[in-house]
């Protein structure tokens, strides 16, 4: 009958309505856990997830080594031109020419962490870190050098 | 003791002694309008640090901490801000109606404050019709926002000016309908009368079953009044960016954020009038020992913690309950409040003849 479901209605809909109103009342008189992060106070001991994107870096082992060949793949993926790729040539010992990076430029304020570089590098020499204080006074600042100072390539890369 | 009635009464005859009539009453009245005007900015500081602290507790965050001891300070330094902020009015929008329309809804949350009594013998205006006062004001309401909402000359401003057209003036029949009740059950639309009669109980015990469906009808529409969520499709932030409001800035904002937080108060105070005795205190019929005790606790104590609980309860469901549609929140007025609270009259029309209300 139209009436019985017309009243069952109501009152199944104010139960459902209690039983979310239970479930907050419930949190509220709970406060124990908090579930999000004191930022400025936890800096030292904040855990970001293993996936978070903040910027590109190219990791150097303790001999300031990278893995980086210089191919330009990472350019060529790059859909808004963050990464320029500066090529120089070294003599190797036997006396041949060989192609290496002299500059990888990254462009920060052009980034927007697509990951496409990070998949399309063959020697996996770049990387995304972690990180997310990006904010500076100049904007010139955010144009890094991934590769540092007098840095090599590692033995058995190509 | 030291009683507001007290400290009134003899302010006035203080008054009466030093200055003629005339002048008392210009002196009284200008009393009675910064001490409102006071409560206003005290209420809203509170409200909003309350709101944004129920908010967080529910969610499982922290809420504002860093202004001040444990946050509370956060709203005075937010009000601070609107202050200074500059209000701008958009080159398109109707200059005048565009500023008007903050002030009327000021002025109706101002007009609302007359009838409600704070304590006992503590009320600025103790007028017959008190209840219908209250209800035939807050419809007044509508037309701050749809004024607003015009002038703004944005498309969706007029969106939720429209929309809460059509929210306040259906709620306003479901809440008119469930106040009835309980106008039924004490044979009068005074606020004191209403108040005395409930001094051997509250109406939500003495008036059981019709009580208890009007309480609920009355605090769903008054939050659908007063455009809250779950029913706040006038500002509706995802979809219309703040809905009415959205060209307002500075102090014209910051006035309608005011009216919003005074309307919630005023109608949380009606609701514990009409359902929770005002500032009776909590009587069991004639336990004259428990009554006793229980008038030991100041009136404005009763008063101010019935009226926060009620904005505790508006708060916990703002918390709780997703937006509605504009279709869902009409069918849920006209297919079930209504009819409810037609029938809901009936009943407590019977019940009131027959005297079966304790």
């Amino acid at each position: 009958m139209f009436l019985i479901k017309y009243i069952k209605e109501v009152f199944g809909a104010i139960r459902s309505l209690l039983v979310g109103m239970r479930l907050t009342g419930y949190y509220f008189t709970h406060h124990k856990e908090i579930i999000t992060e004191q930022y400025p106070d936890n800096r030292d001991t904040l855990k970001l997830a293993d996936r978070f994107k903040g910027e590109v870096v190219m990791p150097h082992d303790e001999k300031n080594e990278h893995r980086c060949t210089g191919c330009t793949a990472c350019e060529l993926a790059c859909p808004n031109g963050t990464i320029k790729v500066v090529t120089k040539f070294d003599i190797t010992p036997e006396g041949k020419k060989k192609k290496a990076i002299d500059k990888l430029v990254y462009h920060l304020e052009l980034c927007t962490m697509c990951n496409l570089c990070i998949v399309a590098c063959p020697s996996d020499a770049i990387v995304m870190a972690p990180t997310f204080e990006h904010s500076v006074f100049d904007r010139s600042a955010l144009t890094k050098i991934l590769n540092k100072p007098d840095s090599k390539i590692m033995e058995g890369v190509e | 003791m030291w009683s507001l009635t007290d400290i009134t009464g003899r302010l006035d005859q203080w008054l009466n002694q030093t200055f003629s009539s005339t002048w008392v009453l210009v002196i009284e009245m200008l009393i009675a309008g910064v001490a409102v005007i006071g409560l206003f900015a005290a209420l809203g500081l509170v409200l909003v640090l309350m709101e944004r602290r129920v908010a967080a507790w529910i969610q499982i965050r922290l809420g504002p901490n860093r202004v001040g001891p444990f946050g509370l300070l956060q709203s005075l330094a937010d009000t601070l801000k609107l202050l200074v902020k500059e209000g701008m009015t958009p080159s398109g929008a109707d200059k005048f109606l565009f500023n008007f329309a903050p002030y009327i809804a000021m002025m109706v949350a101002m007009l609302l404050m007359a009838p409600i009594a704070f304590a006992k013998n503590f009320q600025l205006w103790d007028l017959n019709i008190g209840v219908l006062y209250i209800s035939a004001i807050s419809s007044i309401m509508v037309i701050s926002i749809l004024m607003a909402g015009w002038a703004s000359n944005n498309k969706y401003s007029l969106m939720g000016a429209m929309r809460s057209g059509a929210q306040i003036v259906s709620y306003e029949l479901s809440a008119g309908l469930s106040v009835l009740t309980i106008v039924v059950f004490s044979g009068s639309l005074n606020v004191t009368d209403i108040i005395n009669s409930q001094a051997d109980g509250w109406w939500i015990f003495k008036g059981h079953l019709p009580a208890w469906i009007s309480f609920v009808i009355f605090i769903i529409a008054v939050t659908a009044e007063t455009n809250r969520a779950p029913f706040d499709l006038a500002e509706a932030e995802s979809e219309l960016t703040a809905g009415f409001h959205t060209e307002y800035s500075g102090m014209k904002f910051a006035l309608f954020f005011l009216a919003e937080y005074i309307n919630v108060f005023i109608v949380c105070a009606l609701g514990a009038i009409l359902f929770l005795g005002g500032w009776m205190p909590f009587h069991i019929g004639h336990w004259e020992a428990f009554n006793h005790v229980m008038d030991y606790v100041p009136s404005s104590i009763w008063f101010f913690g019935k009226t926060f609980f009620l904005i505790f309860l508006i708060m916990w469901f703002r918390w709780t309950f997703p937006r509605l549609r504009i279709d869902q929140l009409l069918n849920l007025e006209w297919k079930y409040l209504l009819p409810i609270s037609m029938f809901n009259i009936l009943l407590a029309t019977a019940i009131a003849i027959l005297g079966w209300h304790f």
